[in-house]
């Protein structure tokens, strides 16, 4: 494969935290997908007298109170930590760019009545939202999903429209009028595109922080339910054994900490390489 | 019969009336210039043809637009948005901001070609390569992979003017469409505009502050001020002789080769604004030849021996 030297992905590989971001992130990602090969052992059968062991070459990060392999559940962990986050957020910035476009460009009593609703929303903490909304529809894995994705909502629908209506103002948009285009071409051809860059980093940044919202439902049980592993609910195992076998909850943590570092690096070196003026013309 | 007639097209904005009984025609063929200071109504004029007034919150109060034998004032907007571009194409003030920063220029101009005349992706291309190299673009081919930002402002506009001339329109409309550029490029530009707009039998309404761009590229013109017509005109005849004094003080602001240092004139005063429009002729209190009727009494058009239409009072008075 030959990498174009002029494109996004070649600029964000070029700064060194974008490239440490960008293959640590690729390496959880194939580990979450390959998880079934990969671990050593199962993340589901307990070994009770193996229980707490502490990292050894056998476990490489040891064993948790019922005997099952730290490793393999932080792998498989990062299948559902992924899963959620990356699902909720797409959901949530489709969702959110077609709300947001509908309202900025449109206006009137539409988008008052979004713009309402959104702000009403936006004034919780995105946990409570996912919170009440678990507290509603019941514990699970893709409650979680949703909870986390109606938690996000609010903010990519008020990114997009104030793109819009800034975006809706400019002259290329009375121009392509001018030229005879309808609505939907001025919306999907030209705005949305050009409202772009921001929602990619806004939604990169968002998935960070939806693998802590993931974790944070999972250590208070709400999220997948056992023995489906993921990184909040070890969290959440480990806290009883935290003085006796700290590396039951250290791990997962290290997990959730290290992921959400390298999307927020990825993020940043992103907004950069995104910032098309900064091009120049190819001789 | 005209291909476009305005007829006392009369425009407002809230309860201020910015256009006040706006008269002229385009023929085929033939390139009109609308000429006149910032703020004299030229652009409102190029919006309310294009149907566009609502983008600035316009109206039409009277009058009527008729475009082909079609009566725009009235029409639907879904049946104006097939004439535009197709049939009326405009060309906006500033290349530089009037492209979309990330489509490439070939896809904008494919854009409108795929919209109006239903091609294919690939015929597109090759007639948005074809309108490129008449505009004297070299590699055009290549030149239609690249976005604006890699493009300077004479190539933008050329651009722009691709993009207008794509569907083959009837009219175009072009808003001072050399403002934003270099001296050197504009005069290129403007020749390159109505070269084609002739070959293909198109008619042009350029408007500019630019008596210099009327003279190299109009056949009729028409001036306005402060939202009205103070004269029209064949080009040839406005240079010989001016009946209106506001005409003639524009023709005087036109610098020429060998003039004597310091002995360039502009116009005593400013422009008014919409809010305190002179009664009677607006242009009074600028005129070296304003008399007492001239305050009280709007002055009506009239015809002029040579031809044209003047709106002044001693329109004879300022012969020679």
């Amino acid at each position: 494969m030959t990498v174009n030297a002029d494109s996004t992905f070649y600029r964000v590989v070029a700064s060194p935290g974008g490239a440490i971001a960008t293959v640590f992130l690729a390496t959880v990602i194939f580990v979450a997908i390959f998880a079934d090969w990969l671990a050593p052992y199962s993340f589901e059968i307990q070994n009770l007298p193996m229980a707490n062991t502490p990292p050894s070459v056998a476990h490489w990060l040891g064993t948790d109170e019922f005997g099952r392999d730290v490793l393999s559940r932080i792998i498989h962990g990062a299948r559902t930590s992924l899963k959620v986050s990356v699902v909720a957020i797409s959901v949530s910035v489709c969702v959110g760019m077609f709300l947001g476009a509908m309202s900025g460009y449109l206006g009137g009593i539409f988008d008052r009545i979004v713009t309402a609703v959104v702000d009403l929303t936006w004034s919780f903490p995105e946990i409570l939202i996912a919170l009440i909304f678990v507290a509603i529809v019941g514990a699970g894995m893709y409650s979680t999903m949703m909870a986390i994705g109606i938690a996000y909502l609010a903010q990519f629908t008020r990114l997009t429209r104030a793109q819009i209506l800034s975006l809706k103002n400019e002259t290329y948009v009375e121009a392509t009028v001018s030229l005879g285009a309808g609505p939907r071409h001025v919306v999907f051809a030209h705005l949305l595109p050009n409202a772009l860059p921001p929602i990619i980093v806004a939604a990169m940044l968002a998935t960070g922080d939806g693998i802590i919202l993931e974790a944070t439902l999972g250590f208070f049980g709400l999220g997948a339910q056992p023995p489906i592993p993921s990184w909040g609910g070890m969290m959440s195992n480990g806290t009883a054994q935290i003085f006796t076998a700290p590396w039951i909850i250290i791990f997962p943590g290290l997990m959730v900490a290290l992921s959400v570092i390298a999307i927020n690096m990825l993020g940043d070196s992103l907004i950069r390489a995104l910032d098309i003026r900064s091009q120049v013309r190819p001789a | 019969m005209s291909l476009l007639a305005v007829d006392n097209l009369s425009i407002s904005i809230g309860n201020v009336t910015l256009l006040d009984g706006i008269t002229f025609s385009v023929d085929k063929g033939k390139v009109l210039g609308i000429v006149g200071e910032s703020g004299s109504g030229k652009s409102l004029t190029a919006l309310s043809v294009m149907g566009l007034l609502p983008l600035s919150r316009g109206r039409i109060r009277s009058g009527s637009v008729i475009f082909d034998g079609i009566d725009l004032t009235g029409l639907r907007e879904a049946d104006y948005r097939k004439l535009r571009g197709n049939r009326i194409a405009f060309i906006a003030q500033n290349p530089m901001t009037s492209l979309d920063p990330v489509i490439s220029v070939g896809d904008q101009i494919d854009q409108v070609l795929r919209l109006h005349l239903k091609m294919t992706r690939k015929a597109a291309r090759q007639r948005s390569i074809e309108l490129l190299s008449q505009l004297r673009i070299p590699e055009a081919a290549e030149v239609c992979k690249l976005y604006p930002h890699q493009l300077s402002g004479g190539m933008k506009q050329r651009i722009v003017i691709a993009m207008a001339l794509a569907a083959d329109p009837d009219l175009i409309i072009a808003d001072e469409p050399t403002t934003a550029l270099d001296v050197t490029v504009q005069a290129q530009i403007i020749e390159l505009l109505v070269q084609l707009v002739r070959q293909r039998d198109m008619a042009l309404m350029l408007i500019t502050h630019d008596m210099g761009v009327i003279a190299q590229a109009c056949d009729d013109v028409v001036v306005l001020y402060a939202g009205r017509v103070a004269e029209s005109n064949e080009v040839g005849a406005i240079f010989r002789q001016q009946n209106h004094p506001y005409t003639q003080a524009l023709i005087g602001c036109i610098p020429r080769a060998g003039m004597a240092p310091g002995s360039l004139k502009g116009i005593p005063g400013s422009v008014p604004s919409v809010s305190s429009y002179a009664s009677g002729c607006r242009f009074h209190p600028r005129c070296p030849a304003a008399a007492d009727v001239c305050r009280t009494q709007t002055p009506q058009i009239t015809k002029t021996a040579d031809g044209g239409h003047v709106a002044c009072h001693f329109s004879a008075g300022v012969q020679g």
